[in-house]
Parts: C-alpha cells; structure tokens; sequence
C-alpha cells in the first residue's frame, strides 16, 4: 500500500471517528434558537452555554433535575473507591507475588475468573447482602460493591508488577532483618508508583463509567451516580435532545480528562486487562 | 510444584504431622502474609463463589414475587425460559451481535495497527483518536449513538447519520437503523465497534512492536515482498493476540446491557434485546427473582465455556519457564 493511501485512510477513518465527539461538542454549544435536529451537522452561529447550564443545574419549570449532584455523587463514590481498591490490590500482589504458599496459583485462578464473570449472575445476592448489612440504597453501598468486585483486577496488575522486582531485592531485605511490613515499605512500594498509576487510572475509569452497579444499588435519584441519572435524563421525553448531549459530555468529562493528560497508564491498563501485563 | 503433589501424599504427611502432635502452625511473617489475603480470599469466596452458587439456588426455585419462595421446582424455570419468545430472540441477537462485533473490531484494529506500524508521521495522534472512545461510558456512547442513528423522519427530514449520507450524496445508504426490526441489534454493534475497536488496534500494535525487526529483514532478504512478510511472518505471530482480543471482546458482548439501554431498550419486537437486558426486566422490574437467576445462569455457562479454556491455557503457559 502507498504511503499516500495509508494516511489517506487513517485521515478519513479519524475524521469518522471524531464525528460523534464533534456533534457532541457542538451540540453543547449551541443556543436554544438555533438547536435543530435536521440541522445537526452545523457548526453553532454563536457561542452559547446555556445548554450545558441546563443540563448541569436542570429546569425547574419543566421538571427534571440537573446532573450537578450526581456528579458530585459520582466523585464521592470513585475517589474512595478507587483508593481503596488500589491499596487492597497493592496487598495481595505483593503477598501472592512474594509471600507465595502452597496453592497460591489455584488460588490466583480462581481469582482471575472473578474477573470475567457477568455481574447478573451475583446481582440477586447482593442487594439482598446489602440490604441487610444496612449498605444498599447508599454510596457507601456501590463503594463497598466496587471495591469487592475490583480485588481480581487490582490484584492482577499489582501481582503481574511485582513478579518483575527481583527476589534477591527481598531476600536481601530480610537478611538485614525486614519483616514482611518492612520489606515491603522498604523495597516494594518505592518502586509500585507505576503499578498505582495504571490501577488507579483503570479504576477511576470503570467506576466512574459503570452503570450496572448504580442502577441496581441506588435507585433513588438523589443518590445515584451520573451514567445512571444520564440515562434518566436520556429517556424523559420531556429533556430536549441537545441537554442529553450536553450532559453526556459532562459525564464524559473526567474520565477524557483522566485520558488526555494520562493516557500512557491508560494504555498499560487496558493491555494488563487483557492478560498480557 | 506444589500444586502437582498427589492429594493422597498430601493427606498422608498432614496425618503423619498431627499424629506426632506436630502439625505445621505458619509462623511469623507467614502467617502475617495470610492473614493480609484473608479479606480478599473470603470476600472473593462469598462475593464471586458463593453467590454465584446461591443465584445458581434460586434459579431453581419458585421466588417469583418480592417475598422469597425457596420451593424447589428443578430445572421448570429454565424450561420455561427457554419456550419463552423473548428469551430465544435474546439469544440470536446475542450470536449475531458477538459475531458481527467480533469481525470488525477485529478487522479494524489490525487494519489500524498495520497502518501505524509503518512509521508514519503523527501516529502518536492517529492513535490517541482511536483509542480515546474507550475512556467513555457506554451510557455516553448510547446516548450519542441514540441521536446518529435516529433515522428523522418522512415528513420532517432526515437527521443524525441519515442526513450527513444526504448531504453527502449518499442518499440510497439511509436505512431505519435501530427503529427497523430487521437491524435491532446490528446497529448497536456500530455504536460498539466505534468505542471498542480502537483497543484491538491498542493490543495488535503492543504485539507488532514485539516482533523482532530482524524477522522480518531475514524473510525479506529471503526474497519475500511485503505482502508475503505479513502474510507469512507477521500475521502468524499475531495469533496469540487475536485470541487475546476474541477473549475479551467475546466476554464484553456476552454481557452487554449497559449500551443497549442507553441506545435502544429492547427495540421494535425485542429486535435489539439482550439477555442482560432481559435479565434486569425480569428480576428488577418483574421481581420474578427466580426467572432472573436462571437467565443470570445462562450468560455466566456462556462467558464461562468462552474464558476457562483460556484462563488455564494462559496459566500452564505462565508456569512453564
């Protein structure tokens, strides 16, 4: 193939990829007047947020609530959650990784399926567990849920990660009499910042995308996070086509954000996902 | 190998050991280290395991309303289910839907891959367009896709992709997309393909830039032309990444919901419904929880026929040095 027609094509296939995200952004930006579904392809006449103001603050005249506190609900829910997923996968890479036992490996397989399974087959249970340990219909609820499901994947990057620091780093460790707290104060955790990056990236993204999780654990409106309340908005006939742009980009935002100035761990994350850290 | 002591052996020396009343307590840091793994492990056996099995429980039960009812009515819900309409259109449109996004991510992303590969000047870019649909939700996606993919209508106009194929002079190409029965759930594989291919491509490229370039100038100095380097080099060795993606892209369909919802709900006549999908109506809105849990069973007997071989293949692999 010519070089001519390689960037030819990757031109073209950019362009066809960027033409969701560019209806979207202009969408957003367009004033109430000009918003025309037939017209949709046009770039505004003039710059406005008036759209973006109402689907962050809502209408009271119409009737539907803005995404501003699900947003907020969404950040309350990933921070935390994610900070503890990382620390709880942190552990158990290093025990599996370093403190090996007799069926680790089993062990770790077990744990890796964990990764793979259809959340619907531990819905039912869990809200059943949630209700009666007074979890369910709460952030603290959804949190515990991610963290819980997140140990497989954490788990993994952080134990595919310290399976590449050297034994004898550790044996050496221990010969100048570091517990199994000092060793890894010492040896693991000034090396871990890349594995943190990657896990937390990955983490902060899954989280803050799922939907799943939300829909089934809070359904009150007030608590739940913004890909659910997204989808509200999205299916109210009285929310006009170009508010649920507007909020699908602000729902998009932090994780894009995330994206554009970290997208190198972000890369890494996906591949470890895919076995192949 | 631990692992690859014979249980009897195993039985044997722990009797031995307790018969002398000297049974081997972890010590120390050892036991530390368990006891770090402790959360995990039960979480992980309660959470995973055993609610797997106790939804496995209820799928053969009589719990079809909001009070428990743990009668036990053998394999009937699963009976039901599978005579039910909703439930084997559920299951075409999930074949149809893995297939058809199978194939073109696939082919996308190695055809992407293979382009960037050549050292071509702003790949970095190229490849941050490419992959940046992945860092959104699939609500975002859906809801996007919702509005390209609505068709307008007769007498208002067209709109969305319909109406960039008029502007463009490619008026014959407009279809009803998701409103038409006869498309229900391809066109959701659109929607999907456009944020998941670009990590096909992500995963190729990884295994491309692990080639030695020396392969490839061996088989050149052997007289190959380009073509017969990729056809006869490079594409075998890409193998352990196809099924890489196969895996992961298989198991994302199997379970889709998420996308389904915010794109097209179940469609004119189911035609773009899941078993996911149904699988919420059933149990969250039915509160048929029985029914639920058994539809729940299916998707998870699928994932699992799809990763297990996988998941043991990639381990024996590890194990070997």
């Amino acid at each position: 193939m010519p070089r001519v027609a390689t960037y030819t094509a990757l031109t073209v296939l950019a362009a066809i990829y960027l033409l969701p995200i560019y209806v979207l952004i202009i969408t957003g930006l367009k004033s109430f007047e000009e918003v025309n579904l037939y017209r949709m392809w046009d770039l505004p006449a003039a710059f406005s947020l008036e759209t973006f103001a109402r689907a962050w603050l809502g209408s009271e005249s119409q009737g539907f609530r803005g995404l501003s506190n699900n947003f907020w609900n969404s950040v309350r829910l990933t921070v935390p959650a994610t900070l503890l997923s990382a620390l709880l996968g942190s552990i158990n890479g290093y025990v599996l990784s370093k403190w090996k036992f007799r069926g680790a490996d089993g062990l770790f397989m077990l744990l890796l399926f964990g990764m793979f399974i259809p959340y619907q087959s531990i819905l039912i249970p869990l809200v059943q567990a949630l209700r009666s340990i007074g979890l369910y219909g709460s952030i603290a609820g959804l949190i515990f849920a991610h963290v819980v499901y997140g140990i497989p994947i954490t788990t993994l990057i952080f134990r595919n990660y310290y399976a590449t620091v050297p034994g004898e780093l550790v044996e050496a460790a221990k010969i100048d009499g570091a517990g199994i707290f000092g060793i890894y104060k010492s040896v693991m955790l000034p090396v871990s910042m890349p594995a943190f990056a990657v896990v937390m990236i990955w983490q902060f993204t899954s989280i803050w995308n799922d939907f799943l999780f939300g829909v089934i654990i809070t359904p009150r409106p007030a608590v739940q996070p913004i890909t659910v309340a997204l989808n509200n908005l999205a299916g109210s006939y009285i929310v006009e086509w170009n508010v649920q742009m507007a909020g699908a980009l602000l729902a998009a935002l932090p994780t894009m954000l995330v994206y554009i100035l970290l997208g190198r761990y972000f890369m890494r994350g996906l591949l470890a996902g895919s076995l192949k850290g | 190998m631990h692992d690859t002591v014979p249980t009897q052996v195993r039985t044997v020396q722990i009797t031995r050991l307790a018969g002398n009343g000297r049974w081997k307590m972890p010590t120390g840091d050892r036991l530390i280290s368990l006891l770090l793994l402790a959360p995990s492990v039960v979480a992980i056996a309660v959470f995973i395991y055993g609610f797997i099995g106790f939804t496995g429980f209820a799928s053969l039960t009589r719990w079809d309303s909001l009070v428990p009812d743990f009668s036990f009515v053998g394999m009937h819900n699963y009976v039901v289910l599978f005579s039910t309409t909703r439930f084997q259109i559920d299951l075409r449109n999930t074949v149809t839907f893995t297939v058809l996004f199978l194939v073109c991510c696939l082919s996308i992303g190695l055809s992407l891959a293979l382009m960037l590969d050549r050292g071509i000047r702003g790949e970095g870019v190229f490849r941050s367009i490419f992959l940046f649909p992945l860092a959104l939700s699939f609500i975002v996606t859906g809801v996007v896709w919702r509005w390209l993919l609505n068709p307008g209508s007769v007498q208002l106009g067209s709109t969305g992709i319909n109406l960039l194929f008029d502007l463009l002079g490619l008026g014959f190409l407009k279809t009803g997309w998701y409103t038409d029965p006869r498309i229900g759930i391809k066109a959701v594989v659109i929607a999907a393909t456009w944020q998941m291919s670009g990590y096909v491509m992500a995963m190729y490229l990884a295994g491309l830039r692990g080639i030695p370039e020396e392969l490839r100038e061996a088989a050149i100095v052997d007289g190959a032309t380009g073509f017969q380097v990729y056809r006869h080099v490079i594409l075998p060795l890409l193998h352990p990444i196809t099924l890489g993606a196969i895996i992961i892209l298989g198991h994302i369909s199997l379970k889709i919901f998420d996308l389904v919802v915010a794109m097209t709900g179940p469609g004119p006549g189911f035609s773009s419904d899941v078993p996911a999908f149904f699988m919420f109506d059933t149990t969250f809105r039915g509160d048929n929880f029985s029914q639920g849990a058994g539809i729940a069973v299916i998707i998870l007997i699928m994932v699992a026929v799809l990763i297990v071989p996988y998941l043991l293949y990639s381990l024996r692999a590890e194990a070997q040095p």
